[in-house]
């Protein structure tokens, strides 16, 4: 109980702080010397962040990627099951989410995939659920359903470990850990006698270097072409959020940028 | 009447040729994705492997287009005579990077799966790049500048539905601003890359 409190607390002081940085009242306060980027987030913490940054990439090179590259050796079969037990376990937390955003649809079909997988599916390994026609949809977390509702980004942020974020999407993952995410339940928080925080920490590290194995090619050459690493990642980062959240499918949209219509006038 | 005879002929024939030369984006990108996987897959030498996916990019890429956009806000700060630097050295620093990165694939396998017309001057063009061993498939959209139908040029490539160009021009922005807004230390950080 304690521990929800104090995170409540935490939560509470992130949101002043990140109100406090890009509120900006009278459009003149606080934002005169941070950096504005896809014209809506502001990088207000900049030098602190390229120094998290500058730790998390020397973690990445001794930790991360050997993970990484070590992973990609196993199996296919072996990686795909891990992969479909985690996106399984992530319904749990996309389902919420679905409902907060008002989309029952997707939550159903979420459920019902969460439902088949777990039990025939045999904890998720086998995506049985595919198999019969119900196909699997994004993911959703509590940043995204914040982002829904017409909440801003906040200022960005690089946070230890965990990388690239926003004031509300860091807001959002601490939504999980007092009470949204079911997995973090049973697991820390011991609603069971079934689940230890081993596996939780072990399922989120596993999920880290699952996403890494996937991107080794990609990170590696965002690394090797860049004249500014951080400022990339920042700018991938946001674009990525940004699709998430308006549930962006179609390209065009993503698109949208007025430099080039800028250009093409000229 | 001869002369507008003559000058009816010039415009049909004009106008038809036109169509007839209209390259369809799909057919670009698909040649273009061929054309790199021989070069990629042949038993060359890298430094050649290089001076031909570079003739591809000048070939198939708005290059000095891509500057513009990757300017963004500074593009109406700096003279004309920065701007003839600057694409110079874009190019540079835009081939290096586009053959640096492509030289590590073997053997990409891209297919075109459809495309969309956004207007007369932009058709999007949808691919995926098959999965190999250890890597997702990953989906490729690649903006077409369409003004001129007979030579359509690639503008951007969306992977995953994040913009390539766009990341480009926000990560130029960061250098400038982090140096005072000083063109010069763009330029700077392209010849370093560039020579690197």
């Amino acid at each position: 109980m304690n521990k929800k409190i104090t995170m409540l607390i935490m939560l509470i002081i992130i949101s002043i702080v990140g109100s406090k940085s890009f509120a900006g009242s009278d459009g003149n306060l606080n934002l005169k010397d941070s950096k504005k980027i896809e014209n809506e987030v502001s990088d207000c913490f900049e030098k602190l962040n390229r120094g998290i940054f500058a730790f998390n990439q020397g973690l990445d090179k001794v930790l991360f990627k050997p993970l990484a590259k070590g992973y990609r050796v196993l199996p296919q079969p072996v990686r795909m099951g891990t992969s479909n037990v985690l996106t399984n376990i992530s319904n749990v937390v996309t389902i919420p989410n679905n409902i907060l955003q008002g989309d029952i649809k997707k939550a159903g079909v979420n459920s019902l995939r969460l439902v088949i997988n777990t039990t025939f599916g045999i904890f998720g390994i086998f995506d049985v659920a595919s198999y019969y026609g119900i196909k699997k949809l994004e993911k959703e977390d509590y940043g995204q359903t914040l982002g829904s509702w017409g909440v801003g980004e906040g200022c960005y942020i690089v946070l230890p470990v965990l990388g690239p974020s926003t004031v509300r999407d860091s807001f959002g993952s601490a939504i999980n850990l007092i009470g949204g995410d079911a997995w973090y339940n049973i697991t820390v928080d011991k609603d069971t006698q079934y689940f230890s925080e081993a596996d939780y920490y072990l399922s989120r590290i596993t999920e880290g270097v699952d996403f890494r194995a996937k991107n080794l090619e990609s990170f590696d050459s965002l690394e090797s072409s860049s004249i500014d690493l951080y400022a990339s990642v920042r700018s991938l980062y946001l674009q990525d959020r940004k699709r998430k959240i308006g549930n962006i499918d179609q390209t065009t949209e993503t698109l949208s940028d007025d430099d080039w219509e800028e250009l093409d006038t000229k | 009447m001869k002369y507008l005879k003559l000058i009816c002929t010039i415009c049909y024939f004009c106008f038809f040729s036109s169509i007839l030369y209209a390259k369809n984006p799909s057919i670009l990108i698909n040649e273009l994705v061929d054309e790199a996987s021989q070069i990629l897959s042949s038993s060359d030498p890298v430094e050649s492997k290089i001076i031909r996916l570079n003739d591809i990019a000048e070939r198939s890429v708005d290059i000095d287009g891509i500057a513009l956009y990757t300017l963004g806000k500074h593009r109406k700060s700096i003279t004309d005579e920065e701007k003839l630097k600057y694409k110079k050295l874009f190019r540079s620093y835009f081939l290096k990077s586009f053959s640096s990165r492509l030289v590590d694939y073997t053997d990409p396998k891209i297919n075109v799966i459809g495309e969309k017309k956004i207007n007369e001057k932009y058709t999007i063009v949808n691919s995926i790049l098959e999965a190999n061993k250890g890597r997702p498939e990953v989906k490729i959209d690649w903006r077409v500048y369409t003004k001129d139908p007979s030579r359509p040029l690639i503008r951007d490539l969306i992977v995953e539905g994040l913009s390539l160009a766009r990341t480009q021009k926000e990560e130029f922005n960061s250098v400038i601003q982090n140096n005072d807004n000083d063109i010069n230390s763009l330029f700077k950080t392209l010849e370093e890359f560039i020579i690197k």
